[in-house]
């Protein structure tokens, strides 16, 4: 089972991948997605080589949700800073802690925090353990790596990591 | 096409071009590489976002069926932009572009496998 179908959840995402593009859902072509969902995870395995879990589904919608909101609220924020003076910024270099320990939860942490307000990751350490963010604004770097920590990592852990480790 | 669809398709399509606009003087208005990030990752993300809903809108409308290829193109562009940006941001760390901030100290520059 695991060597004909590696990554089911891959499968899936590649076949409805497939529906979107050509736009339209008809036999021929739900069994053109579903099999190119079994070939392209099946050639491409030694890619992936952790399986992904996704333990809390609801989790993640309400995590999509807040994304989101966040794109948009961070849109509007970062459009007030370069409107206002630039002078004024203080950008600077904030170095979060990370808890994560799976690449897809640490790249969809790195993901959000560019996509979000006035931040943009910038490199991951080598011992993976801090990432290194930056900020186009900030009064107080501890308050951010709060708000990181507690609105972005604590859902992705949970969804991703809780209970493997 | 009913007015109330007009204006929505008006309002989604000044909307995006606002924040098209305003990403793309984030590029002319900060003064150094780091800050210049942020505009185009986000600000000209939501703009491009909004006119593909338009885009979106008005082809449901106008043809028989929902027109979903915007909804690909927005995921990718959401999958895309932030990693361009760290990559750009990662290689301008590398490289030691001037910043208005501290830099952070340079990473142990041993070899390693984990690097991405």
């Amino acid at each position: 089972m695991r060597r004909l179908l590696p990554h089911p959840l891959l499968s899936v995402v590649l076949a409805g991948l497939w529906l979107l593009l050509v736009n339209q859902v008809s036999a021929g072509h739900v069994v053109l997605g579903a099999l190119l969902g079994w070939l392209i995870p099946l050639a491409t395995a030694r890619f992936w080589p952790e399986q992904t879990r996704i333990r809390h589904p609801l989790a993640l919608l309400r995590y999509l949700g807040i994304l989101i909101i966040d794109i948009v609220r961070g849109s509007f924020h970062v459009a007030h800073l370069i409107l206002r003076n630039p002078v004024r910024l203080r950008p600077s270099f904030v170095p979060v802690p990370l808890a994560l320990k799976t690449d897809l939860a640490i790249s969809l942490l790195a993901n959000t925090i560019s996509l979000t307000p006035g931040t943009v990751s910038t490199r991951l350490s080598t011992d993976r353990r801090t990432l290194i963010v930056h900020t186009l604004d900030t009064g107080d770097a501890d308050a951010l790596i709060a708000e990181i920590k507690q609105r972005y990592e604590a859902p992705l852990r949970q969804i991703f990591e809780e209970g493997s480790e | 096409m009913t007015p109330l669809i007009d204006i929505l398709l008006s309002l989604l399509i000044l909307t995006g071009a606002t924040f098209t606009f305003i990403g793309s003087l984030g590029l002319a208005r900060l003064r150094d590489f780091y800050t210049r990030l942020h505009g185009p990752t986000k600000a000209t993300t939501l703009g491009v976002g909004c006119l593909l809903i338009a885009s979106a809108v008005f082809f449901s409308v106008r043809d028989e069926g929902a027109s979903l290829h915007e909804v690909l193109v927005t995921l990718f562009l959401f999958i895309t932009a932030p990693v361009s940006a760290h990559l750009l941001a990662k290689a301008a760390l590398h490289l030691k572009v001037p910043s208005l901030a501290p830099t952070p100290p340079p990473d142990s520059d041993k070899p390693s496998n984990s690097a991405d």
